[in-house]
């Protein structure tokens, strides 16, 4: 594939960006979740 | 409802310009500090672009850069002065509606500006040499006028929301320098027109004072409703 | 299991549902077709060849972007404009601004890789290109008001009037920076003119990006504006658990005289 380089860089920027994002703050979530009682959830 | 009438309404902003202007006559920040550290801004300017032909082109973007730069140093001085002594929240308890502070700072921000844009100008004369023409005379009056008034109530309306809180000297300039891109291409392209540093004909400069009126239009009308509740807490 | 209660550790929940698992689940499923389809399945395109791969990422994080701030604005109305004045709606828009930043920031970047392909640079001061790159920076300082502090209550005001600002704001560049260029002609770069002709695959690798992009979109606002909840329930109860030490404290050395 012709210019794959800057292909491949847009896919990995795209993915590996929102993959980043994604790994951070869930895991910062559950980190916090852990300290805050079920009652304060309203989602459990 | 003892809501004041329009004209005790009107007084009371006249008032509130009239007392920062007061505090700028027997502070001198403006003249002293803001005037000098504008006019500095444009020397170093002219040191950046090395070249009498650009910096005479470029002069009226350099004006209004200049002008920006000082507007953050200007507002964050006018809510300084309000923050220190909790004179914002004094006048609130005073019972003075957050509208009439807006249009009361704003104006006094206007006023200061004025003076500061006209310095700027002379300079530039001076230091860049772009030739003054009668005909375009009026559409400067009209672009000093309308982007005055629309950087001070951008200004005043950011810096009611940033005003008193811990590390706004930095955010201000994130927050309004973005706000205030129209004002900069469209004074500037004006400028352009009526001093004719680009070639371009005085009448090409008038469509840039409708949208100049547009932004302060929009601007007055955003601060006129979101300033109360900006600092009411 | 995991969960069981032990040694007196009350179990927890996360911020995963079954709701954020099925989300979860369709837009990783999305993504694999996505780049089955955008890298391997659909054709080059005639005028843009191997560059048109890049569309299929760019413009669906673009109307994820555009999306994000949208539901941003609306949020932070309704936060203003109800009576309620619900923190629910100003988590929501904080919560879609986050997430609209890095659909932004990339989309910016892909965009930038896409024009040195297509256009031959990397910007333009095109009227689209310009706003769009304003929209960035206006909600990277929207971002920052929110971090200022305060109780909920001021940062939720501070923020939704600032995101009604610009709302404002952004109408007024895109036009100013239009005004501006269709005045300079003449600094326009050559360009292939017109958009990718998509025939029916691309099209459909396109529109399976869009709908991937979207539940990834949906995905991440529910687990952070949850990650929001669990940040102001700590603020509120961190302040609390203070103050009854305080009072504690304060009982004990009264007593001890």
């Amino acid at each position: 594939m012709e210019d794959a380089g800057f292909v491949i860089g847009s896919y990995v920027v795209v993915f590996g960006g929102i993959a980043a994002y994604a790994a951070t703050m869930i895991s910062r979530a559950r980190r916090l979740a852990r300290r805050v009682p079920d009652a304060d959830k309203p989602w459990t | 409802m003892a809501e004041p009438s329009r004209w005790i309404r009107l007084h009371r902003t006249r008032a509130i310009a009239a007392k920062d202007l007061r505090v700028e006559l027997r502070g001198r920040v403006l003249l002293n500090q803001v005037i000098p550290f504008s006019v500095l801004v444009l020397v170093l300017f002219g040191f950046a672009v090395d070249d009498d032909g650009i910096a005479q082109r470029v002069a009226p973007g350099l004006i209004w850069m200049a002008t920006l730069f000082s507007l953050l140093v200007m507002v964050q001085r006018t809510f300084a002065v309000e923050a220190a002594d909790g004179a914002l929240d004094s006048l609130r308890v005073a019972g003075v509606d957050p509208t009439v502070i807006f249009w009361g700072k704003a104006m006094a921000l206007a006023v200061q500006l004025a003076v500061l844009e006209i310095v700027l100008f002379a300079a530039a004369i001076v230091l860049f040499a772009p030739t003054l023409r009668v005909s375009g005379v009026a559409l400067l009056a009209a672009t000093w006028i309308v982007s005055t008034a629309g950087l001070a109530l951008v200004g005043t309306l950011y810096g009611g929301l940033t005003a008193g809180i811990q590390g706004r000297e930095t955010l201000l300039p994130l927050l309004v320098f973005p706000v205030v891109a129209p004002v900069l291409i469209g004074a500037t392209r004006a400028v352009e027109s009526g001093l004719g540093t680009t070639g371009a004909a005085v009448s090409e400069g008038w469509p840039w004072i409708g949208l100049l009126t547009v932004f302060g239009a929009a601007f007055a009308a955003g601060g006129t409703l979101a300033f109360g509740p900006l600092i009411d807490d | 299991m995991a969960n069981a209660p032990a040694g007196g550790i009350t179990p927890t929940h996360d911020t995963g549902t079954r709701a954020t698992q099925v989300f979860g689940t369709l837009a990783a499923l999305g993504v694999a077709w996505l780049c089955a389809f955008g890298l391997l399945f659909s054709p080059a395109d005639r005028d843009q060849r191997e560059s048109v791969r890049i569309m299929y990422v760019h413009v669906p994080s673009a109307w994820v972007a555009y999306l994000a701030f949208g539901v941003t604005a609306v949020a932070s109305a309704l936060y203003l404009l109800r009576s309620s004045h619900s923190l629910t709606w100003d988590r929501l828009a904080g919560a879609s601004a986050e997430i609209g930043v890095l659909f932004m920031g990339v989309t910016l970047v892909t965009g930038m890789l896409w024009g040195r392909l297509s256009w031959g640079v990397f910007w333009t001061w095109d009227a689209r290109l310009t706003s769009t790159a304003f929209l960035f920076v206006t909600f990277l300082g929207y971002l920052a008001v929110r971090r200022l502090g305060g109780t909920q209550h001021q940062r939720a005001k501070r923020s939704a009037v600032l995101a009604m600002l610009g709302v404002l704001e952004i109408p007024l560049v895109h036009f100013s920076v239009r005004l501006w260029r269709s005045l300079h002609q003449d600094a326009t770069v050559a360009r292939i003119e017109g958009d990718p002709d998509l025939d029916g695959l691309m099209l459909f690798s396109l529109f399976v990006g869009l709908i991937a992009f979207t539940l990834l979109y949906v995905w991440l606002v529910i687990h952070r504006q949850r990650a929001l909840v669990l940040e102001d329930a700590l603020e509120a109860h961190g302040l609390d658990a203070a103050l009854v030490e305080r009072r504690a404290e304060a009982a004990l050395q009264g007593g001890g005289r």
